[in-house]
């Protein structure tokens, strides 16, 4: 049988613990910008491994809900998730949610997902 | 009325509505149900024990005055849309987003103008939702038609249908938005009553609160099932038509003086 010698043994224990340590931050890592009002908090709607992996099926729920039940009381509202999570550029101009490297766009991105909606929604908070 | 022969056969429709109805409570696949029109389970959103209504007196409607369509253009962003690029101005005022127009109209024999202020009617039995082929366009249980923009296909039958002309389309990307009303290319659009207001539980629509405001008091809006509305309450007190009242789509929308 072969064995592994001293030095491939340290080798592959460090490989091992440098992987880990990745998939660690791709975890607890946050997509969340700098200059949104969600940076300064600490939860979204909903927990946020639950928004991560199911955020577009509350955001249909919602959008079949208000449209043709007229019911607007629940939390997921497109126009409250752009208006926590869009950020402001250094003259402190609202960004567009779903510009590149923006909230909306940095996971779509990476996942090669395409969303239609901000053709029709607004991608900034709207000024009151 | 004795020339019956152009009206719809009223027993095929509701034979056909009712039949959508039982289907619509049909279990299409295990878990997926469609939905229906009812209101819901838990009691929260709209439900059929309301239906939205307006009078429209056209003696108060003031010649030239656009209030209404204004209110209703700034509540519905509906100025953000601009003229798109290359269009010529016949064809942008031809094919323009509008809710509410203003509508003058003079009897031949005798002259007599009347102005008032025309828009979707809210039918009972609404022509743009029999042809519509995905379901966008619908009434909702508080009898406000309207498009469901994430299903509308943009095909325009609803538009062909329409006795009223009140519906619009629209031709090319929007660049600013209202949160009440997102709009972008491809989807019809018209008048919901201000749903969002309703929704809100803010009793009355923009152009209504307009035309108050600029003390016109030309449109009345209400709950036309609950007997104690203002909207009843003035039906009830002088004789109302209905626009086209041939068509017998029994309109949400009804007129005094025309
Ligand atoms: C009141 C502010 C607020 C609103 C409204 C809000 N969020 Fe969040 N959201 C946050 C915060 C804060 C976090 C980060 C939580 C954390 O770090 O654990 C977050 C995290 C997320 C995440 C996970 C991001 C990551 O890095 O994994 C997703 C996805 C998300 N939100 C989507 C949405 C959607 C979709 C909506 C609209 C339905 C929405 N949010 C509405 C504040 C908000
Ligand atoms: C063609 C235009 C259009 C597109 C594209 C569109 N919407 Fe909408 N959306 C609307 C309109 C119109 C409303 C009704 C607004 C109201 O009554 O407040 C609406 C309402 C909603 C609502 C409820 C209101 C709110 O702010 O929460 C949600 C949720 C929603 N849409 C989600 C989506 C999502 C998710 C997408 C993309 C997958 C999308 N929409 C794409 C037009 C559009
Ligand atoms: C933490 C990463 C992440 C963030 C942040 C994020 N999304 Fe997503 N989103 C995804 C992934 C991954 C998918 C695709 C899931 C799939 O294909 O099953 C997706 C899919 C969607 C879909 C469905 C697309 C479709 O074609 O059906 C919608 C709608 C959506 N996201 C809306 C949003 C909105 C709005 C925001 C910003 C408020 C947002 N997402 C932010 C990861 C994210």
């Amino acid at each position: 049988m072969h064995r592994l010698n001293g030095l491939k043994r340290i080798a592959v224990v460090m490989m091992a613990g440098i992987l880990l340590s990745i998939s660690a931050a791709a975890i607890s890592g946050s997509m969340v910008v700098e200059g949104s009002k969600a940076a300064g908090m600490k939860d979204c709607v909903a927990p946020t491994m639950d928004m991560r992996r199911n955020h577009m099926d509350y955001l249909k729920h919602q959008r079949d809900e208000v449209v043709h039940q007229g019911d607007r009381s629940d939390k997921f509202a497109l126009a409250d998730c752009v208006s926590c999570h869009a950020s402001k550029d250094k003259q402190g101009h609202p960004v567009p949610v779903n510009a590149k490297d923006q909230f909306c766009d940095s996971c779509h991105d990476y996942t090669a997902v395409n969303i239609t909606c901000f053709q029709c929604h607004r991608k900034v908070p709207e000024e009151k | 009325m004795s020339d019956c022969k152009q009206q719809p056969d009223m027993k095929r429709r509701e034979f056909l509505s009712n039949t959508v109805v039982a289907a619509g409570a049909v279990t299409v696949a295990p878990g997926v149900l469609l939905t229906t029109t009812e209101a819901k389970a838990d009691g929260k959103g709209v439900s059929s024990n309301t239906r939205w209504g307006m009078l429209i007196d056209t003696n108060k409607c003031a010649d030239g005055c656009t209030s209404c369509v204004s209110a209703c253009d700034k509540e519905n962003g509906i100025d953000l849309v601009k003229k798109p690029e290359g269009h010529d101005d016949a064809m942008w005022e031809q094919q323009r987003p509008q809710w509410i127009r203003k509508v003058k109209l003079r009897d031949t024999q005798s002259s007599v103008v009347s102005n008032l202020p025309l828009m979707c009617q809210h039918c009972e039995h609404p022509p743009c939702v029999d042809v519509c082929p995905t379901g966008a366009s619908f009434k909702r249980a508080d009898g406000i038609v309207m498009v469901d923009r994430h299903i509308c296909i943009g095909c325009r039958y609803c538009m062909m249908a329409c006795p009223y002309k009140a519906r619009s389309f629209i031709h090319a990307d929007v660049a600013e938005q209202v949160v009440n009303s997102p709009r972008g290319k491809g989807c019809v659009e018209s008048c919901n009553l201000c749903a969002h207001r309703l929704d809100a539980g803010q009793g009355n629509t923009a152009c209504a609160e307009a035309c108050a405001k600029d003390g016109h008091n030309a449109i009345v809006f209400g709950d036309l099932k609950d007997p104690n509305s203002a909207v009843s309450k003035a039906l009830k007190s002088q004789p109302s038509r209905q626009l086209r009242e041939d068509l017998m789509l029994n309109t949400g929308v009804r007129y005094t003086n025309v």
